[in-house]
């Protein structure tokens, strides 16, 4: 165990090799390291919000779902609704213009009787004068008579 | 193993232990250790900044350019774990005493003879292959971290900071001298504990394999002992060996992990 002047050669020896590692080895080798870590760690954080991001679209989604069925069944419930309104309405006017119909049928035959009891009135007016006319044979004239019989005819019509 | 040029187990042992210098006294310098710990400061340098060149932020790493990436994040989070602040040099510095101490505490792995014959190729007497078992070696990179704990002590406090916290910690600055003599040992055990017990864990590693290799002076011919011998030559020898792999790495990360505490408290203030 001899101490000599070898030391100091070691010592140089040591001090270029830290000099060489320090300056140029190691800024070599930790730049693409700490390039990648930092690659890595946004990658992870990428990771990380396309995850949250995915979940708040989920959630989004489930709301939209809701919102759309609780709207299909508001419009579903609308439609039931108008569909029973009009089905409504609808027997409601039927049944009005079955009633104005019936109505109106009502006055044509009320109209139609009349005007048949007036036209055998007036048949029968004319019956009458032409039995009375052979009753008392050519006495009667029709073109003399023709207007008492007009206003006799008229009077029977007329009840 | 065969019995190397006659030479007896001392022999054969001190041999081992012996390095390849030149100069003398003081002025004596090593030429196997400042040789290995230069080749392998060199080619570790050279792996992490051929596989750093290759990182890219927008592909995965493969092969190599992945290892290496991996021991710096690795490397940056035991920093992160001791260090607060910005943590840069202390990243640079736990890197490449790792890698550094890792790679040449891996020599001790190489067969004991293997290094000694390959260096007597190209003429060299001795060859002590492990940097890390020379107390010059690890008491060197001791001395960068004392120098580093006084450097960051005085930029975290300031001079006058750092004088006063001499004098007055931790009895109060009526006791000073011993607060003095208390923070000295304070600041020198911990670099020389460090490079003391490195030197000392690879030192003793060592010289197991060379006295597991001892055991190859047992093997004399086709006897039934030579047999047992040979046999328990491999079979310890690997056994410490694949044990030494845990120590190489533990004593590595605790060469790593151990400047980076020292300064993190240096910063702190009483």
């Amino acid at each position: 165990m001899d101490i000599n002047a070898t030391f100091i050669g070691q010592i140089v020896v040591f001090l270029i090799m830290l000099w060489f590692i320090a300056k140029v080895v190691v800024p070599m080798i930790a730049k693409p390291i700490n390039e990648r870590y930092a690659k890595i760690a946004d990658g992870l954080a990428a990771a990380d919000a396309g995850q949250k991001q995915l979940q708040e679209a989920g959630a989004s989604a489930e709301q939209l779902m809701r919102e759309a069925r609780e709207r299909a069944r508001q419009v579903e419930e609308q439609a039931h609704r108008r569909s029973i309104e009009t089905l409504e309405a609808a027997k409601q006017a039927a049944q009005s213009e079955g009633a104005r119909l019936l109505a109106a049928a009502q006055v044509e035959v009320g109209n139609e009787s009349i005007r048949a009891s007036e036209q055998l009135r007036r048949e029968f007016g004319t019956l009458v004068v032409q039995a009375a006319s052979q009753l008392v044979e050519h006495e009667v004239n029709p073109a003399t008579h023709a207007k008492l019989l007009e206003r006799l005819t008229d009077d029977i019509a007329r009840g | 193993m065969a019995v190397e040029h006659g030479e007896s187990p001392t022999e054969y042992i001190a041999h081992h232990l012996t390095h390849l210098k030149v100069g003398s006294g003081f002025w004596t310098w090593h030429i196997d250790t400042l040789f290995m710990s230069a080749l392998l400061a060199f080619a570790v340098s050279f792996i992490l900044w051929f596989s750093a060149r290759r990182a890219n932020s927008n592909a995965a790493p493969t092969g190599l350019v992945a290892f290496v990436e991996f021991i710096y994040d690795w490397v940056d989070r035991q920093v992160a774990d001791i260090y607060p602040g910005d943590r840069r040099f202390m990243t640079a510095l736990a890197l490449t005493l790792f890698s550094w101490v890792v790679a040449m505490n891996t020599m001790d792995l190489l067969p004991v003879d293997l290094p000694g014959h390959f260096a007597s190729v190209f003429g060299a007497k001795f060859w002590r292959v492990l940097p890390t078992a020379d107390l010059n070696g690890t008491i060197a990179e001791a001395i960068v971290v004392l120098a580093m704990v006084l450097i960051f002590s005085v930029r975290a406090k300031g001079i006058g900071g750092y004088l006063h916290e001499w004098a007055a910690a931790p009895f109060g600055i009526w006791l000073l001298p011993f607060n003095i003599i208390l923070n000295l040992i304070e600041l020198l055990a911990k670099p020389v504990s460090l490079g003391m017990r490195l030197y000392g864990n690879m030192y003793a590693g060592e010289l197991l394999f060379i006295l597991i290799a001892l055991l190859g002076f047992a093997v004399t011919g086709l006897t039934f002992w030579s047999g047992v011998a040979f046999l328990a030559q491999i079979v310890f020898g690997a056994g410490w060996a694949i044990f030494h792999i845990l120590i190489v790495l533990l004593q590595a990360y605790i060469f790593m992990v151990l400047p980076i505490v020292y300064i993190s408290m240096a910063e702190e203030h009483h």
